[in-house]
């Protein structure tokens, strides 16, 4: 599909818009706040602890006196740098995986979707928990995890579209022309799964900003020297019962930046999706396309594969908070 | 059925033991020498060796991994290499707390998840349909922690209904006041899970409203109303049944965190303590037993939706 | 039983799906509703049974024995459907509920509209499953929908129409999704079927030759509208209309020959 077309039907929705603008948003953050913050975030001053949101302070000031604000924006980088760092590793590991479990020979397929079946079950969580232990928590720990974690899921995904492609009659009549394994993967595969594994991309950015937050709340993510959403929900949370609304702020930017990807997830889904585009052009003529979805359910189709093990769909990451 | 329980049984077990080898293999990838990190700067040389020694860590590899697996089919997790108590003792200890935890949020997460989202299916277009189906959304992408902080500083700091936090330090003996203690937590993981589930609920029902086999029911004689009820709902829930697994292992994670939050004794909270303290064999013990748990319920429900499913059952009459 | 489709317009949004129809259905009369896909056949079934999909409108008179459907209430009509009025749908692939066993949704408007217990119900479900000609019936009630064909699950929908033996049937596309054997099986059933039980039939389809073999009369639908109507004899050598004449042709193109 044009590619023009399609950033226009994304930005037509108000998920695709609110989706593109508040990450936008984010992504401009993080680039800025690595050359400039308004304060220090990590600035202490324990004459200034715990003001209230003012110009100087938007969001106010912690409990050793840093401004929220700055530490927020700084945080942004991080979220940004673990999202993307996540997010590749879990789409090379998923599709790699799914390749594998595909387009093999017959003993090799069998294992790995049996070996896709059992990790799936695996929760990020966990993982992250077992590598904490044996390097200390750190944000690789949590690229890792989420990356193997959720890859393994766009395994599963990507493997029953794989499959579905490969049966094709073009692909076929494409290895019958003599076209190697790797060129057919290149040419005819990857630009048709193209459109669910960008959807599960954005899921697993969605997990990794959870897993992140989760993680650095219990002190196995970010270091402390790191500005991080979660570790400021950590550090908050000791005075919840005296300042129960400085937490606010970090946790809000959580939740608008897993939204935003989640509902990204879902526009470019429905974008994507030619049954949805015809439907819109001829609400126009007043003419009603059978078959058109009356909704967007949760953020993915679900995989077809009936397998045993955590069936069903990968939903929004609430599996690691 | 046997066919088909056999399997999903092989594996359940082998992803115990897949488990089990990653689950050692990461730990054992350790930098440094346990033995070492326990003597610390004040042990000799020797104290080290026989230290090490004497938790078996001169042994090959795949020896130890043996060792530990064995045990965990005896039920034997092996000792603390801080307190050298045996780890089974605590982990059962401490399930006392997270599995109640567990039931708990999965019931406010059925309550919450599953009503709400047929209705917000069957008020599609009107305004509480979207407001219950943006709420979820919203929802949904809430980290458990903040949400927990919010309803703590709402009902326990301004309203002062429940606990802040704690268990009580005698148990269940007064069951009233620890499920008390439990409440607010289990609350908490239950709305976010209930989000998503109203989400997938919301889905699945109104596939089920497009349902020609609705319509029969109506045109049979039932009000539509009751056609939906009686034919939809039943498919609804078939279909709700497949992701719980992933629901509850969702529930177990989120358990961890919510158990740092509200300071509840539970396995999770003792896990985040015992990396801290890099306690290898507690952690793998705690890990074991989580994943196992995950296993097992996926196991569990896969049966039950197999059981459930009339084209599921095929080959077998 | 009859029924009389006076000036029935359909809105869904703001297009007119159903524009002004009449038809007359009378007492045991087996009367056919023919047109292209979107010229509203559907909608005039769900019409009568007060099903219209959520959005659409209905305005006019649809009379049933002299008694109104139109706004009629959901409870009224509920009692109705299924008892006096039997429907068969289109795809015997999704009109039957996937986790029920045939034989209790075969039974479904027994027990929906008399007080029949469950052994009772499951002996008339047998039978009703003998009469469609299912075979070993006492087997099939106990099966489930994706256990049987797609022949044999229309005749399930066919029993369940039939059991309480309605005075009016409506048949929407009843053989379409089926391949052309089995068509002409299940053709021949419920002709039978209707015969004996002397039931007013509507019929709808998009095929003049079934049309022919099942119905004596027929309006020919284009658009929501009625742009010709007479015996089906007239239609089928003498047709006027251009639609009516297209719809001929494509009937030239098999191989049936009406009688």
């Amino acid at each position: 599909m044009r590619r023009g077309a399609f950033v226009r039907e994304l930005l037509r929705r108000p998920q695709g818009a609110f989706g593109v603008g508040w990450l936008t948003l984010i992504v401009l953050s993080a680039l800025i706040s690595r050359f400039w913050t308004p304060l220090d975030p990590f600035d202490t001053d324990p004459y200034s602890a715990w003001l209230t949101p003012s110009f100087g302070h938007p969001f106010g000031t912690d409990s050793v006196g840093r401004d929220i604000f700055s530490y927020v924006f700084a945080a942004t980088g991080t979220t940004v740098v673990v999202a993307v760092a996540s997010g590749v590793v879990a789409t090379v590991v998923g599709v790699g995986l799914a390749a594998l479990g595909s387009l093999t020979a017959r003993w090799v397929r069998e294992s790995v979707a049996v070996l896709i079946d059992v990790l799936v079950a695996f929760p990020t969580l966990l993982i992250a928990m077992a590598l904490a232990a044996a390097f200390g928590g750190s944000l690789t720990v949590v690229v890792v995890a989420v990356g193997v974690g959720y890859g393994v899921t766009i395994a599963r995904v990507s493997r029953s579209e794989i499959r579905q492609v490969a049966r094709t009659d073009y692909v076929l009549a494409a290895r019958a022309n003599g076209l190697g394994t790797g060129a057919v993967l290149r040419r005819h595969v990857l630009p048709n799964i193209a459109p669910v594994v960008v959807v599960q991309l954005s899921l697993s950015m969605a997990t990794s900003v959870l897993a992140e937050a989760g993680l650095s709340f219990l002190g196995y993510g970010a270091p402390a020297d790191t500005a991080s959403w979660g570790r400021l929900l950590s550090d908050l949370q000791k005075f919840i019962g005296v300042h129960p609304g400085s937490v606010v702020w970090p946790g809000l930017a959580i939740t608008l930046t897993v939204l935003a990807l989640n509902l990204l997830g879902d526009a470019v889904r429905d974008a994507s999706d030619p049954r949805l585009r015809s439907r819109l052009r001829s609400r126009r003529t007043g003419r009603d396309t059978p078959g058109s979805p009356s909704t967007s359910g949760p953020s993915t189709a679900p995989p077809r594969a009936t397998a045993p093990g955590a069936a069903g769909t990968p939903t929004t990451p609430g599996v690691v908070s | 059925m046997t066919r088909f329980v056999v399997g999903r049984l092989l594996l359940f077990v082998g992803g115990l033991a897949v488990a089990s080898v990653l689950i050692f293999a990461t730990l054992r990838l350790l930098p440094g020498d346990v033995a070492q990190a326990i003597a610390g700067t004040t042990g000799s040389p020797e104290q080290v060796a026989a230290l090490r020694q004497q938790l078996g860590l001169d042994r090959p590899v795949v020896v130890q991994y043996l060792d530990w697996a064995g045990g965990l089919v005896r039920l034997d997790l092996g000792e603390s290499l801080v307190t050298g108590t045996p780890v089974i003792d605590e982990v059962l200890d401490k399930l006392a707390v997270t599995l109640p935890l567990a039931a708990l949020s999965l019931v406010f997460g059925l309550l919450i998840g599953i009503p709400l989202g047929v209705t917000s299916a069957l008020r599609r277009g009107r305004a509480s349909g979207v407001v219950l189906g943006t709420g979820a959304q919203l929802l949904a992408a809430v980290p458990v922690v903040w949400a927990g902080m919010l309803l703590i500083g709402v009902f326990a700091v301004t309203l002062r209904l429940l606990p802040t936090q704690g268990f009580p330090a005698d148990g269940w003996s007064e069951p009233g006041r620890a499920l008390r203690s439990l409440v607010l937590p289990a609350l908490t993981i239950g709305i976010v899970e209930g989000a998503v589930l109203l989400r997938f609920t919301r889905s699945a029902a109104l596939g089920a409203l497009d349902q020609d086999y609705v319509r029969t029911a109506a045109a049979n004689g039932m009000t539509r109303s009751r056609a939906l009820v009686k034919h939809g709902l039943p498919n609804v829930m078939l279909s709700v049944v497949s992701i719980l697994g992933l629901q509850v292992a969702g529930l177990i994670v989120s358990a961890v965190v919510i158990e740092q939050l509200f300071t509840l004794p539970g396995l999770g909270r003792m896990l985040v303590t015992d990396v801290g303290r890099r306690d290898l064999t507690k952690v793998q013990g705690e890990l074991m037993t989580l994943t196992t748990l995950v296993l097992f319920i996926g196991l569990v429900i896969d049966l039950v939706h197999r059981r459930l499913d009339p084209r599921l059952r095929e080959g077998d009459r | 039983m009859s029924l009389v489709i006076d000036d029935l317009t359909v809105t869904v949004g703001d297009r007119r799906v159903v524009d002004g129809l009449s038809l007359d259905v009378p007492d045991g009369a087996r009367v056919g509703l023919i047109g292209e896909s979107g010229s509203g056949k559907s909608m005039t079934t769900l019409a009568v049974l007060g099903l219209l999909p959520d959005g659409a409108r209905a305005t006019g008179s649809i009379r049933l024995d002299g008694r109104e459907l139109l706004g009629a209430s959901e409870r009224e009509l509920a009692g109705l459907r299924g008892r006096v009025v039997g429907t068969v749908f289109q795809d015997p692939r999704t009109a039957l509920d996937p986790v029920v066993t045939v034989g209790r949704q075969i039974a479904e408007p027994l027990r929906l509209h008399g007080r029949v217990g469950r052994r009772d119900a499951r002996a008339r479900a047998v039978a009703a499953a003998a009469e469609v000609g299912l075979p070993d019936p006492e087997a099939v009630v106990d099966l489930y929908p994706h256990q049987l064909s797609g022949g044999q699950r229309q005749r399930v929908g066919i029993a369940m129409a039939l059991i309480n033996r309605p005075g009016l049937v409506l048949a929407d596309e009843p053989t379409t999704a089926l391949d052309v054997t089995t068509q002409a099986e299940v053709l021949a059933l419920f002709q039978r079927l209707v015969d004996e039980q002397r039931t007013s039939l509507l019929f709808v389809t998009h095929d003049l030759a079934v049309l022919s073999r099942i119905t004596d009369h027929a309006a020919v639908l284009s658009h929501g509208r009625v742009v010709e109507r007479g015996p089906v004899e007239q239609l089928l050598h003498r047709p006027e209309h251009e639609v009516t004449r297209g719809l001929v042709e494509a009937t030239r193109a098999t191989t049936w020959r009406a009688s």
